[in-house]
């Protein structure tokens, strides 16, 4: 061969091999702070985890011991209240996108998605100290499953209406031509078809908010005791590690350690969850 | 004389201001097989799609002229009632992803909630495959998803879906062109079996295919219905120049 296309040969994989090493690099250093983070949580709160660390409230200061009872309780409370007024909303809305794509309430809805992504949480919490704690009252589990709802809103209609999209033209036909009305083809096979997609995309927008404290801060409040009642103040997970972490007591920080340990826990498992939905459920056209 | 199972009137069908079908007129009888033909984008499927009234989901698709089903004008029905009554099988098949093989020949009484007993269903389900000659080939898998099958096989379920809803029309829009010779074999088979029992419109290219299964064929050209005429006949001695041309191949 030319010696002068060897040597453009040789430059070609050096260029491709200095490249590689540098997309490494800067992978590396991505995932270091990640593994750190989560390494020196585990360390942090892995002390913590007992019995009676999921079971017990919190003791008052200089009392050993004690647990998370009624934050967990709450965590999961207000995060299924949330769940259950985002999924219809944000769903439905999802539906009408991939339906009408081009319609003007379609445009509507997409810029009132986008605007919602960029709130600031905070700001949420705000809004719905206004719209529903002033009026009532008191704070509440349920204004606080509201801020968490409008949070999750953005990221379940984009990845809903992804998959909806995607829901072929010939298989809704095949549904019309068996005399199978609009409405009944969009739920018995519309929806079906896309469970997979939409399922993760309602779990993926819960683990989402599941350790956002912002929201929560003028709205569930907090409690120190367990509560049910989710129109009254309610503890959670986040909060509840927001107040111990700047709380001077070493026993305090401990407990902070093991709840994010928990809400850690918490989300992993759902993004586990979620890939396996779609490993197990999804469809192919 | 019985009456005829359909009878399309002066029949136009437009795309927004493109006129598709222009002033088609047909009568067809019960337990017929007519065969559509003619070159590509020549209206057979748009033509096809007015019979059951798909043609109307398109935005903008408009119709003229009449179309009756055994007297009664289809456009006065529910498009529901009418699509229970003419089936259609498409040119690629479609069984439903998210149901099984069982689920898929049931999918006309599932879906519009039409309720059976286990035993009625079991016998629609083995009827109509064993009608769409797929019976043998799947009786131990039923409970496997319909995509599970192979291309002719899915086809032929798509035909078992169509019979199970006992319509007094089929419709079959090139119903083997996807698939390979084997398959196309089969397929043709077994619409010589329907024929006794079904009143068939099959849209197809191949010109041995419509000669082997049709009783008439209609020649399509530039949206005109050109000729309709027995199959024999069409072939043998074409009236029109154009159908002329074209089953001797001079224009595709
Ligand atoms: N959804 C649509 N919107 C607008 N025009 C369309 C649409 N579908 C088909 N047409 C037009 O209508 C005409 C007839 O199309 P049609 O599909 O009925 O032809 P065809 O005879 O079935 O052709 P082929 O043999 O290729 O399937 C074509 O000119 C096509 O461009
Ligand atoms: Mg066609």
């Amino acid at each position: 061969m030319h010696l002068n296309s060897i040597k453009h040969i040789r430059r070609r994989q050096l260029i491709s091999a200095s490249i590689r090493g540098i997309v490494l690099f800067f992978t590396v250093l991505t995932l270091l702070p990640l593994v750190y983070i989560l390494i020196y949580i585990i360390k942090q709160g892995i002390g913590a985890i007992n019995w009676s660390f999921f079971v017990q409230l919190p003791r008052p200061v200089g009392e050993a011991g004690g647990g998370i009872a009624n934050a967990l309780v709450g965590s999961v409370l207000i995060v299924c209240v949330a769940t259950l007024m985002a999924v219809p909303i944000g769903i439905s809305s999802a539906l009408y996108l991939s339906e009408h794509p081009q319609g003007r309430l379609a445009n509507v809805i997409r810029f009132c998605v986008e605007v919602l992504t960029g709130i600031p949480s905070i700001v949420v919490g705000i809004v719905a100290y206004d719209w529903l704690v002033k009026p009532m009252g008191s704070f509440s589990a349920f204004s606080g499953s509201v801020a968490l709802a409008i949070m999750m809103l953005p990221i379940m209609i984009r990845s809903a209406e992804e998959t909806l999209k995607r829901f072929p033209t010939h298989l809704r036909e095949a549904s019309l031509a068996l005399g199978v009305p609009y409405y009944k083809t969009i739920m018995k096979v519309l929806l079906p078809c896309s469970l997979s997609g939409v399922l993760s995309g309602i779990i993926l927008s819960v683990a989402r908010i599941v350790g956002e404290t912002a929201p929560l801060l003028f709205t569930a409040f907090g409690n120190p005791y367990l509560s049910f009642h989710i129109f009254h103040p309610m503890h959670s997970l986040p909060l509840l590690i927001y107040n111990y972490a700047i709380s001077p007591y070493d026993s305090w920080h401990q407990l902070a350690w093991g709840a994010a340990l928990v809400l850690l826990c918490w989300i992993l498992l759902l993004n586990i969850l979620t890939r396996m939905i779609i490993r197990k459920w999804s469809v192919r056209y | 004389m019985e009456r005829p199972i359909l009878e399309v009137k002066h029949f136009h069908a437009w795309f927004g201001t493109h006129e598709v079908v222009k002033n088609v007129n047909l009568t067809l009888h019960r337990n017929e097989v007519v065969a559509v033909m003619g070159p590509s984008g020549c209206g057979k499927t748009t033509f096809l799609r007015c019979i059951n009234r798909m043609h109307e989901l398109t935005p903008e698709a408009r119709t003229e002229g009449q179309i009756l089903l055994e007297g009664e004008d289809i456009y006065r029905m529910s498009p529901i009632m009418l699509r229970l009554r003419v089936g259609m099988v498409f040119q690629r098949p479609n069984p439903f992803p998210h149901m099984t093989i069982y689920e898929n020949v049931l999918a006309g009484y599932l879906l519009n909630n039409i309720k059976l007993s286990r035993s009625d269903k079991d016998a629609i389900v083995e009827d109509a495959l064993r009608k769409a000659a797929l019976w043998e080939e799947v009786k131990n898998n039923l409970k496997k998803k319909g995509t599970f099958l192979s291309g002719g096989q899915q086809q032929r379920l798509c035909i078992a879906r169509a019979i199970a809803m006992k319509p007094d029309l089929l419709l079959l829009d090139e119903p083997t062109s996807a698939l390979d010779p084997i398959s196309t074999a089969g397929i043709e088979e077994l619409l010589q079996e329907l024929k006794k029992n079904y009143t068939l419109i099959i849209v197809t290219h191949n010109m041995q295919q419509a000669a082997r299964v049709s009783d008439e064929t209609a020649f399509f050209y530039m949206g005109e219905l050109v000729e309709f005429a027995p199959t024999r006949q069409l072939f043998t001695a074409p009236k029109d120049q154009r159908t002329q041309n074209y089953i001797t191949g001079r224009f595709s």
